[in-house]
């Protein structure tokens, strides 16, 4: 049996029908085109599929679509505005905080949440908010300078 | 004058679709008519397999085959091991991609469902029904090179999949001369590499011409076509692979797995794409895993630290099967290494492969030579002890002095260049090491334990030249290719035969051809990974895609200035020994004016209305490059870390890099790989641990069961370098993707004995998990 769901993804609406155990993130996923959301692990540990809820960071593989009906989901292809990088993206870039990139997107997005809660972090308080979040490449150094960085441009904003 | 981009940081060409998630792994293709595969997987490490009964999963929704080991036999070959090694009774066991009678590890395939949507065919995994009858399982290599210990193959005697010597100098001699021998058994942990990216396959095949598109996670697709066609008939003039947007490897992605040649089989028997994406768990499963050593080792000296031996003995876990690579990595790979930066003139090392119920062990990120490192830096450490020297200065004593052209070893390499003493120096003086001495031994009085751990490390990587390769039982060349095409409006495109997943070549390519024949680096496009437009190569892995992929660019790069200086001569109307390349323009020497840049050349190239006699259309060039010889990168690291006595927890302090990989293309790139390189080798001495139970079952089995370093377990990496450049290298480089993990497991090791050499604990097994530290400080201490 089908329930039907309306999720709104980088503000446009989709009406679906889904399989009740169809996670979010398959569901963002098979919408067409829409795969910058990534799938590293089975067990919600790797944080690669992180987008944001209602403006809140989810681990995609942790919630049902059914859960997100009436949502509003904002992955990592709706974070620019108008073609411009997000500055979390122009400082993941600059600072060289992404290698293989599968874990970026969700990385971006995680670190998003970390600086809504904390607009002024410290490279301790960026290492503890990425607790939940794994990257095999980069040994998280150039990661906290991307989100020191990016802490920077959004107060000069 | 041009700005030269060798040398700058500038940031990678890859990082816009990666950060804007338009970037396309292989699980992020769809094709018309795709249909999705799923892998039924032994939950026995050993049993024999009876009856299969297909029926029900055969009727459920969605479900279009299933296919058992008996379906696949005649349409699959058996696996193919690609490191023979030589003089090394290599047995090498049937491995079949779906198992028949017998599975041998926990992930062993049994059958495949297809069905029409993901969910469909796992759910139809749970509705097979196969007859196991379990039987003993091994997991320890030791103990399975023992008497008496289940056999995993029946047609391999004590389970030995080779046994490997290698030996150099009068070791005898230098131990029964030895005044102080040191010895110890070490474990190298096995692995598991944890590439982000699970692996993954799509396989589109039509069925009225023969042709097959395989996309693929793999490392070398070149590779990959080859023993495509090995295992699944299709010829490699046939067969189109594509390694897309690959999201890391780590080793683990350099071999050929049954996956993705199932997969391929299903998309010939229905016609239709078939994708298959394992899962993570079935990525710890049945990805190969790393390491897996039980190392005994000894080291003879005389008393003022001159080393003056080693002999060891190794038992290397192969899994149930030997893997493409597998075994050369704990021979040639590891042996040939132990004279280290010492130079160490006598050396004996006998290697037992061994087959276990586990699974297949391959190349994990410096790949044998981590693991030779290791035993070589921590006998030093133990050495330094038993003589009462500190360890830099049994170091100091013994390091090669610096060389240029060469320096021989009595296992057959000719390091190529290298200055050790200068990289130990400046470590021990950028981290003002007799300071951090005098702090810690006031730590020590008020009962707070540091220790500082240092590790010096050569290695080879740029594997080549290939008659090396043919010498050492490797089933392929060791060369690279490259090719450099200048389109008529100076824009390049550049194709190359290695496979960059995560590196960053598309970067550093750009800017060795912008420097070599006058464009801006965002002029050159580098394409890689599809076998269909790009030239042969040998793939990404040993560090090598910059120290040959990146010489054959180099070479190619100035075939193309060198034609372009012969059509800039006709053009200026001058002699083209009057003609030189300079500040990225083609002039008249002693005339900067009359000159043409690359633009000008390159469309009267394309256009060819006006060439010079006998000069040919077009402006491209290609390469194959064989190197003379491996490169040699090195370096110095220092670990310090503080232990707490009381709950065994060991706290990384500080950790200090010095690394060598010769002059650095992109500083910023480089100094990102010894971060990940560094940080993969801290985890292995302070978490990671694939760890079997007496039955063979991976209790670590998904990532909240295996720890994998994460961002708030570790201080800042402090990096520096110094710059020896190969000789034999056009652009002098050496590589730098492994340096770090060599390096830094046996750095941190080596920091915690050091914290708790006053408690007189001698050695621990990895990970150093507070509970094992603290059982070692109670052992020792009786609890006192």
């Amino acid at each position: 049996m089908k329930v039907p769901v309306n999720i709104t993804v980088n503000g446009r609406s989709y009406q679906r029908d889904v399989e009740p155990r169809q996670l979010l993130v398959h569901f963002i996923r098979d919408l067409g085109g829409l795969t910058g959301t990534k799938v590293g692990c089975d067990t919600s540990q790797c944080g690669s599929c992180t987008v944001l809820l209602d403006g809140v960071a989810v681990k995609s593989c942790s919630c049902l679509a059914v859960q997100a009906d009436g949502a509003a989901v904002t992955t990592i292809e709706g974070l620019a505005e108008q073609g411009t990088l997000h500055p979390l993206q122009e400082a993941f870039w600059d600072k060289h905080g992404l290698q293989c990139g599968f874990c970026t997107p969700g990385m971006i997005l995680a670190s998003h949440e970390l600086l809504r809660h904390n607009p002024d972090p410290s490279d301790a308080d960026i290492r503890h908010g990425l607790e939940g979040n794994l990257c095999r490449c980069t040994g998280y150094q150039n990661i906290v300078r991307a989100v020191r960085h990016a802490a920077d441009a959004l107060a000069e904003k | 004058m041009a700005t030269r981009l060798f040398g700058s940081g500038i940031r990678r060409r890859e990082d816009p679709r990666l950060i804007t998630g338009s970037a396309t792994y292989t699980d992020d293709l769809t094709l018309p008519g795709m249909v999705h595969a799923a892998m039924l997987r032994s939950p026995h490490a050993h049993a024999t397999v009876g009856t299969i009964d297909i029926s029900r999963a055969q009727a459920s929704p969605g479900v279009l085959a299933v296919y058992t080991g008996k379906d696949t036999s005649d349409g699959l070959q058996p696996m193919p091991c690609a490191w023979l090694v030589p003089d090394a009774d290599l047995k090498v066991a049937t491995y079949p991609c779906i198992a028949t009678d017998t599975v041998r590890y926990v992930g062993d395939i049994v059958a495949v469902v297809v069905a029409e949507d993901p969910y469909q065919a796992y759910d139809a995994l749970d509705l097979i029904d196969v007859e196991y009858t379990a039987l003993p399982a091994v997991t320890n290599p030791a103990e399975a090179a023992g008497d008496g210990a289940p056999q995993v193959h029946a047609d391999v005697d004590k389970n030995q999949a080779f046994h490997w010597a290698v030996s150099g100098g009068d070791v005898d001699a230098a131990f029964k001369d030895a005044e102080v021998v040191v010895k110890e058994r070490i474990i190298q942990q096995r692995l598991i590499p944890n590439a982000m990216e699970p692996r993954a396959a799509l396989a589109e095949y039509d069925q009225a011409s023969g042709d097959l598109t395989l996309w693929n996670t793999t490392q070398n697709p070149h590779i990959l076509r080859f023993l495509n066609s090995v295992v699944t008939g299709v010829p490699e003039d046939r067969a189109r692979i594509i390694a897309p947007e690959v999201g890391g490897g780590f080793g683990s992605k350099i071999p050929a797995y049954p996956g993705e040649f199932i997969t391929v089989f299903c998309a010939k028997q229905l016609g239709r794409p078939v994708k298959w994406n394992e899962t993570r768990s079935e990525n710890y499963q049945a990805t190969t895993h790393g390491r897996d050593h039980v190392q005994e080792i000894e080291l003879a000296a005389k008393k003022d630290g001159t080393i003056t031996g080693l002999r060891c003995t190794v038992w290397a876990g192969m899994g149930a099967y030997l893997s493409t690579a597998a075994p050369g990595i704990p021979t040639i790979l590891h042996g040939l290494m132990l004279p280290a930066c010492y130079g160490i003139p006598a050396i004996k090392e006998d290697v037992y492969g061994v087959y276990t119920n586990t699974t297949p062990v391959e190349a994990y990120r410096g790949a044998g030579r981590p693991e030779a490192t290791f035993m070589v830096e921590r006998m030093v450490d133990r050495l330094a002890g038993e003589i009462g020297m500190d360890p830099a200065d049994v170091r100091k004593k013994n390091l090669i002095p610096a060389f240029d052209d060469g320096h021989d070893t009595v296992t057959g390499l000719t390091y190529d260049s290298g200055d050790y003493p200068t990289a130990l120096d400046k470590l021990l003086s950028h981290a003002d090491y007799a300071r951090l001495r005098a702090e810690q031994a006031t730590a020590r009085k008020s009962g707070r334990y540091i220790g500082l751990g240092l590790s010096t490390y050569v290695e080879m990587c740029g594997l080549g030249p290939s008659q090396v390769a043919g010498a050492i039982g490797f089933q392929g060349g060791l060369w690279e290719s490259a090719i450099v095409r200048v389109h008529p409006t100076g824009k390049v495109h550049v194709f190359i035969g290695t496979s960059p997943h995560g590196q960053g070549e598309e970067t550093t390519f750009a800017q060795i051809v912008a420097d070599e024949i006058g464009v801006g680096a965002d002029d050159v496009k580098v394409i890689h990974g599809d076998t269909d437009t790009t030239p042969m190569g040998w793939g990404t892995y040993g560090s090598r895609t910059t120290a040959v992929g990146g010489a054959a660019l180099a070479k190619a790069a100035r075939k193309v200035r060198d034609k372009a200086k012969v059509i800039a001569a006709h053009l200026l109307e001058a002699a083209v020994e009057d003609m030189e390349f300079a500040d990225g323009k083609y002039s008249v020497k002693g005339s900067p004016d009359k000159a043409k840049s690359l633009a000008e050349v390159a469309l009267m190239a394309n256009v060819a209305w006006n060439m010079p006699a006998n000069v040919e259309a077009g402006l491209e060039a290609s390469t194959f490059y064989d190197p003379p010889n491996f490169t040699f990168p090195f370096g110095a690291h220092l670990a310090v870390v503080e232990v707490d006595k009381a709950t065994g927890q060991v706290d990384l302090k500080r950790y200090v890099a010095i690394d060598d990989c010769g002059p650095q293309i992109n500083p910023v790139i480089v100094e990102g790989q010894v971060h990940g390189g560094v940080v993969q080798g801290i985890g292995q001495a302070l978490w990671e641990q694939a760890v079997y139970d007496d039955s063979g079952q991976l209790v670590t089995g998904s990532m909240l069961d295996y720890a994998l370093p994460r961002a708030g377990r570790l201080p800042e990496i402090e990096v520096l370098s110094t710059v020896t450049p190969s000789p034999h290298h056009p652009l002098g480089v050496k590589g730098i993707g492994e340096a770090g993990t060599i390096a830094s497991t046996v750095a941190v090791y080596n920091a915690v004995m050091d914290a708790l050499g006053p408690l007189g604990v001698e050695t621990i097994d990895m990970p150093f998990t507070p509970e094992r530290v603290w059982r070692a400080i109670q052992q020792a201490t009786k609890g006192h």
